[in-house]
């Protein structure tokens, strides 16, 4: 979504659903995973919206739809690739939205090639090295930047910097043909690269009847235009993925075309799954980024000087301009009076990227023993992530660990009951891992803002003190923090310069020396180094070290001293306007000046949200627009303008260098300027498209005997192996199974299967079955159901294998690990996993105990192929 | 003693009140006494710890207790409705499964041990210190570098953003560690 | 006197998230009833009983593509959630010989458990089986209808709860209105196959927590015909009179027949 709007977050707000009239869901089953979220869905469906669930299994979120399509799992680019061609084919495209408001009519270079021009890939491919250079995917006459090495192209990269919008090139200049007859406008290049993903195709790659495809298609382009809108909400059913990242992108052309984004009712809701995942991305808890989606130094690429770093990621036009005033107010909120110009603000201090430090990168580095040590806070990645068996035997290669949560979680029993200690591979005594586990308090036991699924910063209230040990995260780093600043006061050398200089002054309350966490919170919103005044917004920042700011799109928060905006409680219109902050600058609705024609008028009565007041000369509505508020329809600029000036009245992706929608994305993506089908990394079919081209070209398999994977079409594995979440268990357990009113409700593990599965190979309703990957073995209750279905796909029948993940060998619910069935994979933008298509087989019995479950697996892999 | 026993004797209530026995006159004192176990308890205002929609929810406490956890009716998002595990957060609280000191073991030990949380505090400082000390690299042909890359940090997702802050602030900025993660996963 | 209160679970808007059990459970600090997977769909707590006051049934028939469970043809995966039924006449109450069964102001049946001595009456005499004894603490146990929380004025724990408003509370008659509205609202709509469940006809006279449900009520623990016990004890004191009468018609006929010998 930062790609193709501008920012990283979700663009609408769960209540703005009930404005839609119509809603597809999917890659997500939200009514059981977000299930008070998906009332707005319900409200929606009583003012009579079309609810549409596509999903591999019929799910509860099925059960309440109006329409539900299976689709196979790992085929959501063929199936929102058919919505496309759909759209584009019928002509049912919003003219007039998508001529003004995205890059439709965006003249392209003549040199760039599509996947059908070069068997699978797009022009810039470097087979070596497995990587593109976009260059040729700039807009023409667009000029590269200077020497560089494109964020998010470097190899060393993430890519959560790509919620910037591309960089590579000054996308300002580019030529236009509005008629959007060019054949290289951006208009008909999509044309030409959806033109194979026909009802016929989807039907052939999905396994969806055509007719019921074509129902999809027609019931939400329908609830699109002038006087409608639909809305697509998904979750990690499209992240996890090899390709997830263009999966949500095709979400986003299609949203584009149908003029669906920046108005009520319509938009694109990433369902988070977590209090916090939005925020620990906006302040992340992640590699590649700082505060605020600024990228971090790699030092490969761009970034040994501040200077350098600055030119690098700062745009000419566009939001991006005011790059600088971000990271030098965010250098000097953490560095403090020790930053000074003269010093580049401490900017030398920061550690540089240098490589793939993602979760995957390091857990395989520390496999391979070269970590010392880990913290892991409120996660249980003994269960949670991929690859559980090589996720146990990494821990075991640590010299030590700190785990912090509520329940010794199976992150910290591994020395004493993992699998691993079960089946001989590791031995307890040798475990040579000293661990610490500190117990956590709980959210009502500390204060503190989460950022939920729609950008809203929420704060919760301290009602009681935590018992014995139990502390917040926010003490535990503070003590940890002043202790180690006392070891780095004693040895002022250059390395503990950064550290020494670190602004660590929080003062402290209570019984137990609890920070204060309004001091953070002010860090965070941001003030002026002289005075200590708080600033009002991320407009008052500025980049000569007269401001400090810890996360500038949280500015505002925090406005004045006693109003910390996250802990507003008074509702004032269906938006929540007064309750929580929403960044940036309280806007509920992403890139709203769209929900108005061109020349600042609504649509339509019936959808108006912000508009053009001609007689107060400003934007007016039911949102703070996302607009120069002064800024008039009719706003030109000149050739000289810069920055934000350099957007016209009419351009509603302010964040974009040329203000508009991007369906074509020129820069900033690692694996193409536009979604294209590939098969799962282990995929039980071969490309229709690209047979040359099996799966996502730079996604990262990360092969190797500790991370196996199946054959291409392997006969060993021939089902698909997808997994989910449950209601009443969350994530990896360390909140639920301990539980007894949530374990009660989900005591076992079990799998899902579909009756013609179930015959076909003789397992039977209730009793165990055993599955097993290229990774694992594991027992499972059988499910049998006719909510799964086998589908037809490319001329045979295909079987899925459904399996929630929730359980491993502690609490009260116990089960076996569903994770170490997966692949440790990374997508190439995100380096997100894959988990929703894999490969696996399934016997009927209960898996061999202790070693003899190994031998039975490597058995199987010993079969040949 | 038998007097009161007669007097709660349904049948002579019913005959006394004129009634069936089967209303107000049949409560126990008990019954007529009670009320909702919030009824003189403060309230802290509260959010939803598990999913990303982000409910509401009133934590009601007494004397240093937790006395009940329910959805909040002002928010609008959520409307005072929770889900089964926002519902349940009460005994996410208080169930005794939960893990309430530090424990330690030692490297190839077979058992966990207590542990001072001071104590324990101080060698995880030692620990990370030395660990720090012995793998940083300040530079690489010439250029800052200022990184450890033995020393890795997981999680975020379920902490407060405040929380975040300072995992990034003093693990990234202050300590030069960049192998700093949340599993979007779990 | 208070106004008569009731429920409208309305199961075509039910999610099957449970959280209407662990609401009810965590006011009522009721413990868990084991850990047994079932198998039956989704639904692991499997019925009402003494630490379970609300239970969603799983009902799953085949969907069919192109069709979720919200279309008027097609009844695929359907949730609903059951609760006793606070029946105008409760043969639980009729039944309770310790005077520990009361009707409240607003209308409920509720167990008084300091009153309750265990002796299971009601368990029996409840036509729905939602009643069961503790078999460790003695006593009987079933939905309070959060009796506490309506003398504050306050809706129960469940419907508080309920993400999606598929329980609903309110004054009884209201409820009754909008359940009517609903049911004709889905009809129209063309969900020909949608029930209101209220046994009015039978001897518990209506209810006051009733359903909307899709099909025949029974797949979801309602039976069509619950009578109150007594009923047949009424039934049974009228043969018994009949009985007696023939008994003695029987005997005055010996004694005339005797007389004439």
């Amino acid at each position: 979504m930062g790609t193709s709007f501008g920012r990283g977050g979700a663009t609408t707000a769960q209540q703005d659903l009930a404005n839609s009239d119509a809603i597809l869901i999917m890659g997500s089953s939200m009514a059981e995973n977000h299930p008070v979220g998906f009332q707005w869905v319900i409200e929606a469906r009583k003012r009579g919206a079309t609810i549409i669930h596509v999903d591999p299994r019929f799910t509860r979120t099925s059960a309440m739809a109006d329409i539900w399509v299976p689709m196979r799992s790992g085929s959501d680019v063929a199936f929102l690739g058919g919505l496309i061609h759909y759209v584009l084919e019928q002509g049912k495209e919003f003219r007039e939205y998508v001529v003004h408001y995205t890059n439709a009519a965006t003249i392209l270079r003549d040199d760039v090639k599509l996947p059908d021009d070069l068997a699978g890939i797009f022009s810039g491919w470097d087979e070596e090295n497995k990587k593109y250079s976009p260059e040729t995917w700039l807009y023409k006459d667009e000029d590269p930047k200077p020497d560089a090495i494109k964020p998010g192209h470097a190899t060393a990269g993430g890519g959560h910097g790509k919620d910037r919008g591309g960089e590579a090139g000054d996308a300002t200049k580019h030529e236009t043909d509005p008629t959007l007859q060019h054949p290289n406008c951006v208009f008909n290049v999509l044309k030409r690269h959806f033109a194979r993903y026909t009802p016929e195709f989807v039907e052939d790659v999905c396994g969806v009847p055509k007719e019921q495809f074509l129902k999809v298609a027609e019931v939400f382009s329908n609830a699109s235009g002038p006087e409608k809108t639909a809305a697509i909400c998904y979750a990690v059913g499209w992240t996890q993925h090899s390709n997830g990242v263009q999966i949500i992108r095709a979400a986003a052309i299609l949203q584009l075309l149908l003029g669906n984004i920046g108005r009520p009712g319509g938009g694109i809701l990433a369902l988070r799954g977590h209090a916090s995942i939005q925020g620990s991305t906006d302040i992340p808890t992640l590699y590649d980024i700082l505060p605020g989606y600024l990228p971090m130094p790699f030092w490969e690429s761009d970034a040994h000087t501040l200077d350098e770093y600055v030119k690098r990621h700062r745009s000419n036009s566009g939001w991006w301009s005011n790059f600088e005033k971000y990271i030098v107010s965010l250098l000097k909120a953490w560095y403090g009076s020790a930053a000074t110009k003269d010093n580049e603000f401490g900017f030398r201090w920061l550690p540089r990227v240098t490589g793939d430090h993602s979760e995957s990168g390091y857990w395989l580095d520390m496999q391979d023993g070269k970590m010392e040590g880990l913290f892991v806070m409120g996660q249980n990645p003994a269960v949670g992530a991929a690859n559980g068996r090589l996720q146990r035997t990494a821990l075991s290669k640590l010299k030590w660990l700190v785990v912090r949560d509520f329940v010794e979680t199976e992150t910290a029993s591994f020395w004493h009951d993992s699998q691993e200690i079960e089946n001989g591979e590791l031995k307890t005594e040798d475990i040579a891992t000293e661990i610490f586990f500190f117990p956590a308090a709980s959210h009502v036991e500390k204060e503190g803002s989460f950022t939920n699924t729609q950008r809203l910063i929420q704060y919760h209230e301290k009602a009681i003190e935590p018992p014995e040990d139990c502390r917040s995260e926010t003490w535990f780093l503070y003590h940890l923090g002043r202790r180690l600043k006392e070891k780095a006061k004693a040895e002022p050398i250059a390395r503990n310069a950064g550290l020494n200089a670190l602004t660590w002054d929080y003062p402290t309350e209570g019984p137990i020396r609890e920070p204060v966490v309004d001091a953070i919170v002010s860090e965070i919103n941001g003030y002026k180094t002289a005075s200590g005044e708080l600033v009002r917004e991320y407009t008052e920042l500025e980049a000569d070290g007269s401001t400090a700011c810890g996360c500038w799109i949280y500015s505002g928060v925090h406005p004045k001293p006693g109003h910390n905006l996250a802990n507003q409680r008074k509702p004032k219109d269906y938006l929540g306007h007064g309750w929580g902050f929403c960044w940036p600058s309280d806007r509920r609705i992403l890139y709203n000046r769209a929900s108005a024609r061109p020349d600042g008028k609504p649509w339509s009565e019936r959808k108006k949200l912000v508009w053009w007041d001609e007689s107060k000369r400003q934007w007016t509505g039911q949102d703070v627009p996302d607009f120069g508020k002064e800024t008039p329809p009719d706003y030109r600029p000149d050739r000289k303008a810069e920055g934000i000036k350099r957007i016209a009245g009419d351009q509603p992706f302010i964040m974009h260098p040329d203000g508009v929608g991007w369906l074509w994305v020129s820069s900033g993506l690692k694996d193409g300027p536009l979604p294209t089908h590939y098969e799962p990394l282990e995929a039980v079919v071969e490309n229709r498209l690209y047979p040359q081209r099996a799966s996502n070209p730079p996604a990262e398999k990360k092969q190797r005997p500790d991370n196996p994977y199946g054959y291409s079409l392997d006969k060993r594995f021939p089902y698909i192996l997808t997994t989910y979440r449950l209601t009443e268990h969350h994530t990896a357990g360390g909140m639920s199974r301990s539980l007894p009113h949530l374990s009660e409700l989900q005591p076992e593990l079990f799998c899902e299967i579909s009756p013609e599965m179930a015959n076909e190979i003789g397992i039977r309703h209730g009793e165990y079955a055993t599955i097993m990957s290229p990774r694992g073995i594991i027992e499972a209750r059988a499910m049998i159901t006719s909510r799964m279905r086998p589908l037809k796909v490319q001329g045979r029948w295909v079987h899925e294998v459904g399996l929630p993940y929730h359980w491993g060998r502690r609490g009260l619910a116990k089960g076996d690990t569903v994770n170490d069935l997966l692949a440790i994979s990374e997508e190439p933008n995100v380096r997100i996993m894959e988990t929703k298509a894999l490969v696996c087989d399934i016997r009927p019995g209960r898996r061999p105990r202790g070693k003899a479950a190994l031998d039975e697996l490597n058995a199987k892999m010993r079969q040949t192929a | 003693m038998i007097k009161e026993l007669l007097a709660n004797w349904p049948l002579l209530k019913q005959i006394k009140t004129g009634t069936d026995g089967t209303g107000p006159e049949a409560m126990s004192e008990q019954t007529r006494s009670l009320k909702p176990k919030f009824a003189d308890a403060q309230v802290a205002r509260s959010v939803c710890p598990y999913c990303g929609v982000g409910c509401g929810q009133l934590a009601f406490h007494k004397d240093g207790k937790l006395i009940s956890i329910e959805g909040d009716p002002e928010s609008p998002i959520s409307r005072g409705h929770l889900c089964p595990k926002g519902a349940n957060s009460f005994e996410l609280v208080t169930h005794p499964g939960r893990e309430l000191k530090v424990k330690y073991r030692r490297p190839r030990s077979r058992q966990w041990e207590s542990l001072d949380l001071e104590t324990a505090m101080d060698m995880v400082a030692e620990r990370l210190w030395k660990s720090r000390e012995q793998t940083f690299v300040e530079s690489k042909d010439g250029r800052p570098v200022m990184q450890t890359k033995a020393i890795g940090h997981l999680g975020g997702a379920t902490l407060d953003n405040e929380e975040n802050y300072l995992i990034k602030k003093l693990f990234t900025a202050g300590l030069g560690m960049v192998c700093i993660s949340n599993q979007a996963r779990i | 006197m208070s106004a008569t209160t009731a429920f409208l679970t309305d199961s075509t808007l039910c999610i099957g998230c449970k959280a209407c059990e662990v609401a009810c459970k965590e006011w009522n600090n009721l413990g868990d009833d084991g850990l047994a997977w079932t198998g039956f769909s989704y639904d692991n707590t499997a019925e009402l009983g003494h630490s379970t006051w609300r239970h969603v049934k799983f009902v799953e028939h085949p969907p069919e593509i192109g069709h979720g469970g919200n279309s008027p043809e097609v009844s695929s995966w359907t949730f609903s959630s059951d609760v006793c039924k606070h029946c105008e006449e409760a043969g639980c109450l009729e039944a309770c010989p310790t005077g520990s069964i009361v009707r409240t102001e607003f209308g409920g049946v509720y167990v008084q458990p300091d009153i309750c001595n265990g002796c299971s009456y009601c368990v029996v005499a409840c036509p729905f089986g939602v009643v069961q004894r503790n078999k460790e603490d003695g006593r009987a146990f079933k939905c309070t209808f959060c009796y506490d929380r309506q003398k504050a004025g306050l809706t129960p724990a469940c419907a508080h709860a309920c993400p999606t408003e598929s329980i609903k509370f309110g004054e009884i008659e209201q409820l009754r209105a909008e359940a009517e509205r609903r049911l004709a609202k889905l009809k129209e709509s063309g969900m020909n196959d949608a029930v209101l469940y209220d046994p009015k006809e039978t001897s518990v006279r209506g209810t006051h927590a009733f359903f909307l449900t899709r099909g025949d009520p029974r797949q979801y623990n309602l039976p069509l015909k619950p009578e109150v016990p007594t009923i047949y004890t009424k039934q049974g004191w009228k043969s018994a009179a009949i009985g007696a009468g023939v008994l003695a018609a029987a005997t005055m006929l010996a004694f005339i027949a005797g007389d004439n010998r």
